[in-house]
C-alpha cells in the first residue's frame, strides 16, 4: 500500500504509521518539524516501511499546497491511503481575546486543511481509487463555551468532508471523516486524564479498520458516537445553561 | 497532578512534563532544579517521583538495528513491550527482561534490571554497549564501559539521578522461536527447592514461585519453573488485548485467609513432581502482564513490594530465618518470588550480587511497616540489600550500609554536574544530595 501523511509527526498519525508500517506498506510523510521528520522516518524503517520519504511543509502556507501535494504523488505515482493528521489545540480563552489569534487557529485547522484537500481531491478523482482520512474531532459536532474555536474548524472540516465525500463517490475516491474523542497525547499532556481518555494506537486501530471498511465517519473510540448523540439532543435552552 | 509509583504508595503531587524531543530535554532541565526523570512509572515506590518529573515516554523512537549482530539503538523511552511486538517477530528477544514489558529502556538502565536468566547473563545494563546522557548543565555525553567510564558505571542502577538517559544501544539476543519449553519443579521445602536451584543451574532461565505463608516442615514450599527457547516453533507475540481490573478492589480481598488459599491451590495444581510443557513467551516472562492494572488487587492504598538479596556464604540460615518471620507474620502475599542470582557487576548502585533473592507484596498497613523493618535488620546482618526500584520506605543507614558505593556514586554525580539538578522522594529519603 503508499501511503501519505500530512502532519506526520502528530501523535494519531505517528501512531497509525507505526501500525502500517509493521505491514510493509511505502510512505511519503509531511510535517513542519524537520528534526522529527528525520527521527520518524528512520524508526519507521526500522519497523517495516519498505521505502519511505519526507517533505517539511508548514501547512499555512498555502502557496506551497499544490506544489507538495504534486510532488508527493508524482514520487509515489498512485496513492491507496491519504491520511490528514495536522492540527492544534488553541487557548480558547486567548482566542476570545484577540481576533487574530482565532484567525490563526481556523487557519492552522481548517483553511489550510480545506486548502489541502482540494489539491488531493483533484488528483485522487483522476487516479479514480483510493481514501481520504481526515482527522476532524468530536468537537467539531456542537458548539461549547470550553472550545468552541476549534469547535468551529473541526466542524467546517467535518461539513466540508460530507460534500467531498459525495463529490468522489462518483469516482470511486473514500472519503472518512475520522472523530475522536479524548486522546492521550503531548497536545493534552496538561489535561487530567480520566476513564474515557484513550491511547494514540487505539485511535490508529479505528482509523485502520475504518479504512477496511470504508466507512464514511468514525468516532474514535466507538462509544463517543453514543456520547456526541446525547449531546447533540440537548436543546439549546438547556444546553446554554449548563457548564460542558 | 498527583504521582505515584506502580505500587501506588507513597502518592504526591508534582508536576510532569511530556518531552516529545532532546532539544525540548534540554530546556527542562534548565528550567527545573531537582529534576526527577520517569518512564512508564513501574518501578514500584517514589524513585519515579518528584516535583518536576521529566516523563520519557514520547522519546520512544528507534534509531538503528543492526540485523547482523543484533545491536539495537534507540532512544530512552521506547518500551520493552515495544521491542518485543516489533523484534521477535524478526527472531529477537532482549537479552535480559524484567517480569513486565512495560518498562522504558531508559527505566530498565536505570534500575539495571534483572531477569530470569542472572545467573548466566547477568542484568540489564551488561548488554548495554553506549547510552547518550543528558547533565545537570545541559550537556549532552556519551557513555560506554569504556568511554567515561565512571559515568557509565553511576548511571547504570543510578536510578535516573545522574541525567536524563536520552538514547542507548544494546543487544537484542536472537531467537529460533518464540516458543518456550517449560519445566515445573514441585519442591516441598526451601532446601529441596535450593538444592532443585543448584541442580539446574545450566537452565537458561529460572525462578521460583515460593509460598510465604506454608510454616514448619513445609516451609518455603515452591515451584521452581525452568525455561528454555524453543528451537523450532512459530516467531509471534499474541495481541495487546489484556483483562483489566476496572476499579480498585476492597483492601481485604487479600487477607491471610484468602491468600492461604490461593497459595495451598497453587501449589497443588501441580500434580507430578516434575511437569514440562510448552509455553509462550508471554506467558512464560510476563504472566502479570495480562492483568492490567494488578496494583489495584491490593485496594486503595496500595502495596509495598519487598526484595532483598542475601550473599551466598551463609544466606541459606540468613533466608531461612526471614522465610519464619514472615510466616509467623501471617502477612506474606501470593506474589513471592524466589531467585538464585549470579555474580554482581561494576555498576556502582545495582542491586544484584551473587546469592538468593526474595519478592514479596505486603499491602500498605502500619503492621506491615513494623514487619519490614524488622527484616531491613536481617537482611542486613546478613550482608544483603534491598532493590532500589521496589523500594519506597527503607532509611538512610540501611541504604548506606547495603549500597557500600553510594559515596562513589556521590562523587561521580558531584563531577558531572547532577548534584541539585536530578532528585527523587527517593533519593532525599536516602539521604543523596
Amino acid at each position: 500500500m503508499k501511503i501519505l501523511i500530512i502532519g506526520a509527526t502528530s501523535a494519531i498519525a505517528e501512531a497509525t504509521a507505526r501500525l502500517w508500517a509493521e505491514a510493509g506498506h511505502q510512505m511519503y510523510l509531511i510535517a513542519r518539524d524537520e528534526t522529527r521528520l528525520e527521527t520518524i522516518s528512520s524508526d519507521l524503517k526500522i519497523r517495516g516501511v519498505c521505502q519511505i520519504d519526507s517533505q517539511q511543509m508548514d501547512v499555512n502556507e498555502l502557496s506551497q499546497h499544490k506544489l507538495i501535494i504534486d510532488k508527493a504523488f508524482d514520487a509515489l505515482k498512485f496513492i491507496d491511503v491519504v491520511l490528514i493528521a495536522h492540527g492544534t489545540l488553541g487557548n480558547q480563552e486567548a482566542c476570545e481575546q484577540d481576533f487574530e489569534v482565532a484567525l490563526q487557529e481556523f487557519h492552522t485547522n481548517a483553511i489550510s486543511t480545506l486548502s489541502l484537500l482540494t489539491h488531493i481531491a483533484n488528483r485522487m478523482e483522476s487516479q479514480k481509487q483510493g481514501t481520504i482520512a481526515v482527522i476532524s474531532s468530536v468537537a467539531g459536532d456542537r458548539g461549547r463555551q470550553s472550545n468552541y474555536l476549534y469547535g468551529t474548524a473541526k466542524g467546517t472540516v467535518s461539513i466540508f468532508l460530507q460534500g467531498l465525500r459525495q463529490r468522489l463517490y462518483k469516482s470511486g475516491v473514500h472519503v472518512m471523516t475520522v472523530k475522536p474523542g479524548f486522546v492521550d497525547t503531548p497536545m493534552t499532556a496538561a489535561f487530567k486524564k480520566g476513564p474515557l481518555w484513550a491511547k494514540p494506537d487505539v485511535i490508529a486501530q479505528c482509523i485502520d479498520n475504518g479504512i477496511r471498511r470504508k466507512r464514511n465517519v468514525i468516532y474514535t473510540p466507538w462509544y463517543w458516537w453514543i456520547i456526541m448523540a446525547v449531546i447533540k439532543m440537548i436543546p439549546e435552552t438547556i444546553m446554554k445553561k449548563i457548564v460542558l | 497532578m498527583e504521582a505515584h509509583g506502580w505500587g501506588r504508595y507513597p502518592r504526591l503531587e508534582g508536576e510532569i512534563t511530556y518531552p516529545v524531543t532532546s532539544a525540548q530535554c534540554v530546556s527542562e532541565v534548565m528550567h527545573n532544579a531537582g529534576l526527577t526523570p520517569q518512564g512508564l512509572g513501574r518501578s514500584y515506590g517514589d524513585s519515579c517521583l518528584g516535583r518536576h518529573m521529566l516523563n520519557t515516554r514520547y522519546l520512544d523512537h528507534y534509531i538503528e538495528f543492526d540485523e547482523q549482530t543484533g545491536l539495537l539503538t534507540c532512544a530512552a523511552g521506547v518500551s520493552l513491550d515495544d521491542i518485543v511486538q516489533t523484534f521477535v517477530p524478526k527472531g529477537w528477544f532482549l537479552s535480559v527482561t524484567p517480569g513486565t514489558r512495560f518498562v522504558t529502556v531508559g527505566g530498565a538502565i536505570a534500575s539495571d534490571v534483572h531477569g530470569k536468566n542472572h545467573h548466566l547473563d547477568g542484568s540489564f545494563c551488561d548488554h548495554v554497549i553506549q547510552m547518550d546522557l543528558l547533565l545537570g548543565n545541559g550537556e549532552k555525553v556519551s557513555l560506554s564501559p569504556t568511554l567515561n567510564a565512571d559515568l557509565f558505571h553511576a548511571t547504570c542502577g543510578g536510578m535516573g539521578l545522574t541525567g536524563v538517559i536520552l538514547s542507548a544501544t544494546f543487544r537484542l539476543k536472537s531467537i529460533r522461536s518464540s516458543d518456550m519449553l517449560t519445566t515445573t519443579i514441585k519442591a516441598a521445602d526451601i532446601d529441596a527447592l535450593l538444592d532443585a536451584f543448584e541442580e539446574n543451574q545450566d537452565a537458561s532461565y529460572s525462578v521460583a514461585w515460593i509460598d510465604c505463608l506454608a510454616r514448619d516442615k513445609n516451609l518455603g514450599r515452591s515451584l521452581l519453573m525452568l525455561g528454555e527457547h524453543a528451537d523450532e516453533g512459530p516467531l509471534a507475540v499474541k495481541g495487546k488485548r489484556r483483562i483489566p481490573v476496572p476499579v480498585d478492589m476492597p483492601a481485604n480481598l487479600l487477607n491471610p485467609y484468602t491468600v492461604k488459599l490461593f497459595n495451598a491451590a497453587y501449589f497443588h495444581r501441580i500434580r507430578q513432581s516434575r511437569i514440562s510443557q510448552v509455553a509462550s513467551l508471554e506467558s512464560f516472562f510476563y504472566p502479570l502482564d495480562t492483568l492490567d492494572n494488578w496494583n489495584r488487587l491490593y485496594g486503595r492504598k496500595g502495596f509495598i513490594q519487598y526484595q532483598f538479596v542475601l550473599p551466598k556464604s551463609g544466606g541459606i540460615i540468613g533466608l531461612k530465618k526471614i522465610l519464619e518471620r514472615i510466616s509467623q507474620s501471617g502477612m506474606g502475599s501470593f506474589l513471592a518470588v524466589l531467585k538464585v542470582f549470579g555474580k554482581g557487576n561494576n555498576n556502582m548502585l545495582s542491586f544484584p550480587k551473587q546469592g538468593y533473592t526474595l519478592a514479596l507484596d505486603f499491602k500498605v498497613e502500619p503492621k506491615a511497616f513494623e514487619l519490614l523493618n524488622g527484616l531491613d535488620k536481617l537482611v542486613l546482618d546478613e550482608g544483603g540489600r534491598l532493590y532500589l526500584a521496589k523500594d519506597a520506605r527503607m532509611g538512610e543507614a540501611a541504604f548506606k550500609a547495603g549500597y557500600s558505593r553510594w559515596s562513589e556514586f556521590e562523587s561521580v554525580r558531584e563531577r558531572y554536574h547532577a548534584i541539585g539538578a536530578f532528585s527523587s522522594e527517593q533519593s532525599r529519603r536516602l539521604g543523596l544530595r
